[in-house]
């Protein structure tokens, strides 16, 4: 019973870290086509910001810094490399590969390939008895800023009128435009906001992991990839539940199969998923997307 | 005139490819000592190979406008099979490369299938993620054995059952040959296709899945051939791979494996003839010149600005990448028409301007597909 | 006039869909664009916005607008209904309205509501789920929002039944009362009623230009023009 408790949270908690990745990578490519491979470097210097200033100023500062970096950094990618791009997609996804390789690689240089160690402050670091599981405080911290996100990115798309126009562009960008909205407005705070999620998931990541490392964000890319695809371009409570499900499904997996299979099998689904769900809400995304 | 001048290229790249071996010219700063040392002929190989992996990638990025991110799964399959099976089933180098190269051919037949069966469907960005999701899928089964494959290490070379001809420090002009080769016939086979009529409807697929469809082609097929040949392509310059680094490393089962080939192509100019090839020898040299000046004494007392941008090869060649596709979008290969003042390039550039879902533009048999260009070219 | 286009020409796909299109759009009233299916008539309803790549000059009421970008055209006073009425499916009725909303004019909700009483009532019901017809009212209901100078609406009527068909005529007539309009319609009844002055297009040029009555009275030109028999 604690073990399956331990699992269920654990699982919970690495799904809630996909949202924050896969939420920020559905907004971008459901509103602009663009598969932002750079957002695993987002994720890294977010993780690093929050590394450096973890044990000088209080952790709370040290996150929003790295929800800062992630925002300010995505906004200038997009501004300065994505936006002049606009008419060549296929270019602006090239731009954010080069990005994903270099800033990485940048960090790497700065601070080294080896992992770095993240002090959290005790209280995140410790357990908590639930059902008789001692389970880790981290993943409660990643479930609860996961619910956070998801509330108020709800509530900004349904009750702001960004949100609205957002909404709007993710089903039909052209007509969006044809009523009178410059969009590349919106584009650039999707693309922050994206950011910002990244970095986000780049502290906690480094809480959850207990070190950060350059290769870190990357690595997390794919599942937040494979989380977009299944939930949904654009569609944050599919994403959510698509993370969830990963999540549990890894920790499962690894526990009850085999370790190593779990991320294997998070990656199977994805190939299922595909494959069965012809009609499906995130396939018909898709299709009107590229058609 | 220009059509004689177009053949004699690849004669006279041919002939001083064929040359290198025998010369002693020393290119300082890009090779330590003469080009025909084991170092530089190492070097060398190295390029070649690269540029023939970069030529089979490009058939799917360049001509056909398929944006796979998992090819590295199929160099993969060509070390490690090899490898293992001259390892654990005792088969010389030979029989083992036609067995890596079997297996990489059901396996890109298989998953390729699984990919492409939406294409129409899911569209670029699917099949991307889809690839990205196989290959990860190899690459995680590759870490999690490392009994088997060697983990983090890799494989070394089982020596023993290769001919004496490519093993040992002063065979390694003999590397150079068999990488030479390999780049020669791929670039063979792949030109031939592209020239004939088989590369024609790649080239009416790409620009349009739709209208090859509406004139009575199955682009599944043409496509589903395309990504098996290039698979075992691949799995054949894996086994050249496994020979010229001596082992086969879990390096090649990643992501930036894959990603790398793009760069190269990317830089070099996708959907051409010496794009690719231009691209792998360029980004190969990169890689190990940068990261050999980086650990030289004139870098390390830069100061931290310059110093550890340089000391990370990825770092400069990103930015690179960043620039080439920024400016000079046909990649090197269409520099020299763009110095002429041509600007555009051989096929009109498409643009979608606002295109995106506002409805089927009259007259078209179906709207443009702009997903499917990978180039200005 | 009040939109004016010289030479225009498109190219999409490696296809001269428009060859030098010029003609001009009265001040009032309403100008329809004729021509057999596939000539190029949406297209060059897009090139006005600014939705698809087009070269040549297009100046609305004296500006040259063809080096704008669409929301820039649009937000100096065109108000578009486009083929296929274009809701966003996953907003509401009010949702696609409040969208349409432009900033510095005012929004003429009481004509609106006036002119589309079910719009009121269907505030929140997702606009994906209503009929054929209840789209096109939002979508001719968004152009009327706004205080704009001309109205843009392509094929109105594709689709939908001879009631509702009656009925978006009605909302169109008292819309051109306002406001200049031009329509892309292949409803020759339709055009007959509302319009004007008619242009025709055909293999990417403007082969036609006159009154819409004297068009649709000679039987042959009707033929060979927009290739089908008189208007019933």
């Amino acid at each position: 019973m604690s073990t399956l408790v331990l699992l269920t949270l654990t699982g919970l908690g690495l799904g809630a870290l996909y949202f924050l990745i896969a939420s920020g990578l559905s907004l971008i490519f459901g509103l602009m086509d663009v598969l932002n491979f750079a957002h695993g470097a987002l994720v890294t210097a977010g993780a690093y910001a929050a590394w450096r200033l973890t044990g000088h100023l209080p952790f709370a500062v040290a996150v929003a810094a790295a929800v800062a970096t992630g925002a300010v950094l995505a906004a200038l990618i997009e501004t300065v490399l994505i936006r002049p791009l606009y008419s060549r997609p296929k270019d602006q996804i090239l731009v954010t590969v080069g990005l994903g390789l270099a800033l990485p690689a940048l960090v790497q240089g700065i601070w080294g390939a080896d992992a770095r160690q993240l002090q959290a402050p005790k209280q995140l670091t410790g357990t908590v008895s639930l059902l008789g599981a001692k389970v880790p405080t981290d993943r409660f911290v990643l479930i609860a800023a996961a619910i956070v996100v998801l509330a108020a990115l709800k509530l900004f798309l349904a009750k702001t009128r960004y949100g609205l126009v957002v909404r709007a562009g993710v089903e039909d960008r052209a007509m969006v435009t044809a009523l009178g909205i410059d969009v590349r407005k919106a584009f650039t705070l999707v693309f922050a906001i994206g950011g910002a999620l990244a970095g986000l998931a780049g502290a906690l990541g480094g809480v959850y992991f207990g070190s950060v490392s350059p290769d870190q964000g990357t690595s997390l890319l794919v599942f937040g990839f494979v989380v977009v695809v299944i939930g949904g371009m654009g569609r944050t409570d599919g994403v959510a539940l698509a993370a969830a499900a990963v999540g549990l499904i890894q920790q499962f997996t690894n526990y009850y199969a085999a370790s190593g299979l779990g991320d294997f099998a998070a990656v199977a689904i994805l190939a299922v998923v595909l494959l069965v769900r012809g009609n499906g809400e995130g396939i018909q995304r898709i299709i009107r997307r590229t058609a | 005139m220009k059509r004689h001048v177009k053949h004699l290229i690849p004669v006279a790249v041919l002939a001083v490819l064929l040359s290198l071996p025998y010369s002693t010219l020393q290119i300082p700063g890009v090779f330590d000592g003469a080009v025909n040392t084991p170092g530089s002929l190492q070097l060398l190989a190295l390029c070649l190979l690269f540029a023939g992996l970069a030529v089979g990638y490009d058939l799917l990025f360049g001509r056909l406008g398929l944006m796979s991110f998992g090819h590295a799964l199929y160099v993969a399959i060509g070390a490690y099979s090899a490898e293992l099976a001259m390892k654990n089933l005792h088969l010389p180098l030979a029989e083992a490369t036609l067995l890596a190269i079997a297996i990489a051919a059901a396996v890109s037949t298989l998953l390729g299938a699984v990919s492409l069966k939406g294409v129409g469907n899911l569209g670029t960005v699917g099949f991307a993620m889809v690839t990205l999701a196989f290959a990860q899928a190899g690459s995680i089964l590759v870490g999690r054995d490392p009994k088997t494959t060697g983990g983090e290490e890799g494989l070394p070379l089982s020596t023993d059952k290769v001919p004496s001809a490519f093993v040992g420090v002063v065979n390694t002009v003999n590397l150079y040959w068999l990488a030479l080769a390999y780049l020669v016939v791929v670039c063979g086979v792949v030109w031939w296709l592209t020239g004939s009529r088989i590369g024609r409807v790649w080239q009416a697929i790409r620009d349009n899945e739709r209208r090859a469809e509406v004139l009575g082609l199955n682009p599944f097929g043409y496509q589903l051939g395309a990504f098996v040949l290039a698979g075992t392509l691949g799995a054949a310059g894996g086994v050249v791979h496994l020979l010229v680094t001596a082992g086969a490393t879990p390096e090649t089962t990643t992501t930036d494996f894959t990603l790398a080939l793009l760069v190269m192509v990317v830089l070099g100019g996708s959907g051409t003839r010496w794009g690719p090839v231009l691209g792998g020898v360029l980004y190969t040299l990169l890689d190990h010149r940068l990261g050999a000046v980086a650990t030289s004494d004139s870098v390390a007392s830069l100061p931290a600005v310059l110093r550890i941008p340089l000391s990370q090869p990825l770092v400069l060649l990103g930015v690179l990448f960043v620039l080439v596709v920024y400016a000079v979008p046909g990649g090197l290969a269409a520099l020299p028409r763009r110095l002429r003042g041509g600007g555009g390039g051989r096929r009109p550039r498409r643009e979608r301007g606002e295109q995106h879902r506002l409805g089927v533009v009259e007259g078209e048999a179906h709207g443009t597909h702009p997903d499917r260009v990978a180039s200005e070219l | 006039m009040i939109l004016e286009l010289d030479d225009v020409r498109v190219t999409l796909g490696g296809s001269h869909i428009l060859q030098g299109v010029s003609f001009a759009v009265a001040p009032t009233g309403v100008t329809a664009l004729l021509g057999r299916n596939g000539v190029g008539k949406t297209t060059t309803v897009k090139a006005i916005l600014g939705l698809v790549p087009r070269s040549g000059r297009i100046a609305f009421d004296g500006d040259q607008v063809h080096r704008l970008r669409t929301h820039e055209i649009v937000c100096r006073g065109i108000g578009y209904a486009p083929e296929d009425r274009c809701v966003f499916a996953k907003l509401t009725v009010a949702e696609n309205l409040t969208l349409a909303e432009r900033r510095g004019s005012k929004h003429a909700y009481d004509l609106v509501y006036e002119l589309f009483p079910e719009l009121k009532t269907r505030g929140a019901q997702a606009a994906g789920t209503l009929s054929g017809g209840q789209q096109q009212m939002v979508a001719i209901a968004r152009t009327l929002l706004n205080d704009n100078r001309l109205i843009v609406v392509d094929e109105p009527t594709k689709g939908l039944a001879p009631k509702v068909v009656t009925e978006v005529a009605e909302v169109l007539e008292r819309a051109a009362e306002r406001v200049p309009m031009l329509l892309v319609e292949q409803n020759l009844a339709l055009v007959r009623r509302l319009a004007g002055d008619g242009v025709v297009l055909a293999a990417g040029q403007v082969v036609h230009r006159g009154p819409v009555r004297d068009l649709l009275e000679d039987a042959a030109l009707t033929q060979e023009l927009l290739g089908v028999g008189k208007a019933a």
